[in-house]
């Protein structure tokens, strides 16, 4: 298992963002993580990564216990991640944003190597021919492109993802479909948050479900598409029930 | 690519070895002096530039630094008889250990709340000094004659001082640019520009910032020895004036924030302005003013600063100043 999470709970004042998560994730999978808005993904992530310390719970990250690490520390130790709201450093270039990446990821790289990876991560993405504009003057969806070139350039083991379907068009979300499935195929474990349905089901191995922070299912898409409590969760969204419901 | 074949490493440095080049062959003492006080806020400015125009913290109270290493440094000069080499480093050594035990602390804090706190610092440092005897309490302390024979005498001692002011600017400028050019320095533009997004990619922020602290800090301790040694006494009121900070702020947000040329031009071409404000009988009592003014003005306007704006209207000059 690269991933344990274990009975994690999280709250913020009096909202109960997380109740006793608990799930694995076994090395080369892509592992899906849907839900409702509010229903604590993102939350998952930050407390995966360090950005927040869970309240109870255990989070093991290839064997070593990374709770209440600091985000850089996790970081170091080959566990990467994108932004939903994307965060590139405005007035440094696309090229030096991702050798950030590279120089301070799972392999500390000098700057010289550190341009090298820059510039293969941004040819697998996609974005190479803008690598020595502003990384403020890119669109949405290359901003996406980009958090995901910096998440590879830092190597990692695991690669959380966080929405990086959303706010893309048809073709778009196909390139970006791809671009997810080379990165597994490079050894890459993947959990991501996506509500782009028929996109995350199609390329999960296996499905997570939050609701409210509590996981109400876990399983193979196609189980978890016909689970009626994961139907009821999205039944507010009378769109998603349908598209989960057409799977 | 090597760094001598970069105008923007060379240029600031051959800038400021000519200049001091040209003041030493031609030998005059009121010549020195202008040099003396522009060179001096070169160094400051680039000083504080490495905090913040690097990190982006704003660094309100940078003078405590140039204080409080000016103090201790004329201290083991006058009071101990160090040579003046080792009491300008013992005082940026000082600043640099201050830098590093308050950094741990402040550095936590963000935004107006760090800059607040500096200011906290120096008016603290400053209270700490009025009251400390060794450091001659609130009338501070004046030179011991005996100090200026061993360089033979007092003129030929502003002399040598002015020696070492200049080659401790062009240090300032060399490690600003080595900083900026070094993973160490991309590891802190990234903090400049959203430090929790930097940490998630693995730069150890609060390493990085008490690291460039400490630097940032260590010069205006070695700048201040040369300065009070120069002056022939040091005083609570002279060594921590808040508006010199503020000034100091004026210099490199004028040039431009974040670049080595920025804070030499800016530091040089505030001082002009300076010069004549104090000297015309309109403005004499209302330079400060004038830099407040000035300060809001680049923000709202030229929030890069002269060397910014240069770069970003004419790219071809980018490589030139860096």
């Amino acid at each position: 298992m690269i991933l344990q999470v274990q009975d994690v709970t999280q709250r913020f004042g009096g909202l109960q963002a997380l109740t006793d998560v608990t799930f694995d994730l076994p090395e080369g999978q892509i592992l899906g993580l849907i839900g409702p808005n509010g229903a604590g993904k993102t939350t998952l992530f930050n407390v995966i990564n360090g950005v927040y310390s869970p309240e109870r719970g255990k989070v093991i990250f290839r064997g070593e216990d990374v709770t209440r690490m600091p985000s850089y520390e996790v970081a170091r130790r080959g566990l990467a991640r994108t932004h939903q709201v994307v965060r590139p450093l405005h007035d440094l270039s696309v090229r030096e944003n991702v050798m950030v990446g590279a120089c301070y990821g799972r392999e500390k790289h000098s700057l010289k190597e550190a341009r090298r990876l820059a510039d293969d991560a941004l040819t697998q993405v996609g974005l190479i021919d803008r690598a020595d504009q502003p990384s403020g003057s890119l669109n949405v969806a290359q901003k996406k492109r980009l958090e995901m070139a910096r998440a590879l350039a830092a190597k990692p083991y695991l690669i959380l993802l966080d929405e990086v379907l959303a706010g893309l068009n048809p073709s778009e979300i196909a390139a970006m479909m791809e671009t997810v499935r080379a990165i597994r195929d490079q050894g890459i474990t993947i959990l991501m948050i996506e509500h782009v349905m028929q996109a995350i089901m199609a390329i999960s191995d296996r499905i997570l479900v939050l609701d409210y922070g509590i996981l109400i299912a876990a399983g193979l898409p196609e189980e978890v598409a016909n689970n009626p409590q994961v139907i009821e969760a999205y039944l507010g969204d009378p769109k998603m029930t349908a598209q989960l419901l057409a799977e | 690519m090597k760094p001598w074949r970069n105008p923007g490493f060379w240029l600031p440095l051959v800038i400021v070895l000519v200049w001091g080049a040209v003041v030493l062959l031609i030998h005059q003492d009121t010549m020195r002096e202008t040099a003396f006080i522009l060179l001096m806020a070169v160094g400051l400015a680039s000083s504080l530039n490495i905090l913040l125009g690097y990190t982006g913290y704003v660094s309100f109270g940078h003078i405590v630094f140039f204080g409080l290493g000016g103090y201790t440094g004329f201290y083991l000069l006058s009071e101990q008889g160090w040579p003046l080499f080792a009491a300008a480093i013992g005082g940026g050594l000082l600043s640099a250990l201050i830098a590093g035990l308050v950094g741990l602390a402040v550095l936590r804090l963000r935004g107006a709340y760090f800059a607040l706190a500096t200011i906290g610092i120096n008016e603290a440092a400053r209270a700490f000094v009025s009251n400390f005897e060794p450091f001659g309490g609130p009338t501070g302390m004046f030179v011991n004659f005996s100090a200026y024979q061993k360089y033979g005498g007092p003129g030929e001692a502003l002399w040598i001082t002015f020696i070492f002011l200049w080659v401790t600017t062009m240090v300032v400028l060399l490690v600003s640019y080595l900083v900026k050019h070094s993973r160490f320095g991309l590891g802190l533009l990234a903090i400049r520009e959203d430090e929790d997004a930097a940490m998630v990619m693995g730069v150890k922020a609060p390493k990085a910032k008490t690291i460039t602290y400490i630097i940032s800090a260590f010069f205006p301790g070695v700048i201040g020895t040369l300065y009070f040694f120069k002056n022939g006494n040091v005083e609570p009121g002279d060594a921590f004036q808040l508006h010199m900070s503020i000034e100091m702020l004026v210099m490199v947000m004028l040039g431009g924030m974040g670049t080595v040329m920025g804070p030499l031009l800016g530091a040089v071409g505030y001082q002009w302005l300076r010069g004549y404000l104090l000297t015309s009988p309109i403005f004499k009592d209302l330079h400060l003013a004038v830099a407040g003014a000035m300060l809001l003005l680049i923000i709202l306007f030229v929030p890069a600063g002269v060397v910014g704006w240069v770069r970003n209207h004419f790219r071809r000059l980018q490589k030139v100043l860096e």
